[in-house]
């Protein structure tokens, strides 16, 4: 169980951001490859508790899934994968080693408000 | 009035700072000209008795060390002591597996200089340590036959993530009744054209094959640091 390091990795990340653009943060919009080693479930639970404390708290994590696509050297084309227990070519069967996409762990946008200043 | 919510876009690997220290870490590796293996699996399956054999073997033609990560106790390093290689504890606490960051702490004081091979043994675990760079030249991941062989399809992600399967305890083949042909091609499933090698630390059997692989390959590195 990773995913609450992760979690703390994507909220210290955004609480950096919002604080250089001096706004407050919705949303994180994040995009989780399959291959990451990230499960999405537990991701989320975690994002929760990181933000306790935070500037980021009751903010919400948009997760994207990004499937895996490899690249086949008989098609010589981009495929998507149909399960990450097989990597192979799912029109001609050629077993293929070439990730093109799947690995991502990346925060993408960040949903924000822009700060008014407080009404004295 | 409320504020319309606006998307500003980031793209920020969230791994970032790991990747940083992995890829200095490398930097210093090369730069020291000595091979770094590091070693993956799920608790049980042999990492320990295999490194100690491992780091046996090689002391007497090699410069040899081992970093050994562990959630509580000492009794790895301890263990691979023996072998009379420097070995170094990294006590993660509750931290399933190691980071770049760990590895970097553990090696201020080192001279890679006086190295050919150090290798790093992560915390027995099969998910966690597939996200983390820690610099290494190779990553192996082993499977001993008492596991089973489906293990590589249970955990598709760590396979993907190494270069060699190492299939360890083969001494303990028969009496398992190993399947060879369906671990073999469960790891080809996941990870086409990947190198497997059989050893058992017990025996020795499938060690001179290994360790000839890894000389093998701390001879390109340092061909290709010289071209």
């Amino acid at each position: 169980m990773h995913e609450l390091s992760i979690a703390m990795s994507i909220v210290e990340l955004a609480e950096e951001e919002a604080e250089r653009r001096g706004v407050q943060i919705d949303a994180v919009h994040l995009k989780l490859g399959a291959l990451s080693g990230v499960v999405k479930e537990a991701l989320l639970s975690c994002y929760e508790m990181a933000c306790e404390n935070t500037p980021l708290k009751g903010s919400r994590l948009v997760v994207e899934e990004v499937p895996v696509v490899i690249f086949c050297p008989s098609c010589r084309a981009q495929r998507p994968l149909s399960s990450v227990q097989l990597f192979c070519c799912p029109e001609c069967g050629t077993p293929c080693s070439e990730i093109v996409q799947g690995r991502e762990l990346e925060v993408v946008a960040l949903e924000i408000q822009e700060c008014a200043p407080n009404p004295v | 009035m409320r504020p319309e919510p606006r998307l500003i876009e980031v793209r920020k690997n969230v791994l970032k700072q790991n990747d940083v220290v992995a890829r200095a870490l490398r930097d210093r590796f090369r730069g020291a000209g000595v091979f770094v293996v590091s070693l993956v699996s799920s608790p049980g399956s042999g990492k320990t008795a295999f490194l100690e054999r491992t780091l046996t073997l090689l002391r007497p033609n090699y410069r040899v060390a081992a970093l050994v990560g562990d959630l509580a106790t000492e009794n790895d390093a301890l263990r691979l002591a023996r072998s009379q290689a420097p070995v170094k504890q990294i006590t993660t606490g509750t931290l399933c597996h190691l980071e770049a960051a760990m590895v970097q702490e553990a090696l201020e004081q080192w001279d890679l200089n006086q190295l050919d091979f150090l290798f790093i043994e992560n915390v027995g675990n099969l998910v966690c340590p597939s996200s983390y760079d820690l610099g290494e030249d190779l990553r192996l991941v082993l499977i001993s036959v008492t596991e089973g062989e489906d293990k590589p399809l249970k955990y598709p992600t760590i396979f993907n993530s190494a270069d060699v399967a190492v299939v360890t305890k083969v001494d303990l083949a028969v009496a398992v009744e190993f399947g060879w042909k369906t671990a073999y091609d469960n790891i080809q499933a996941v990870r086409p054209g990947m190198p497997v090698l059989k050893v058992s630390a017990k025996t020795g059997e499938g060690m001179e094959e290994y360790l000839s692989f890894l000389a093998a390959r701390l001879i390109e590195l340092r061909q290709a640091a010289v071209v």
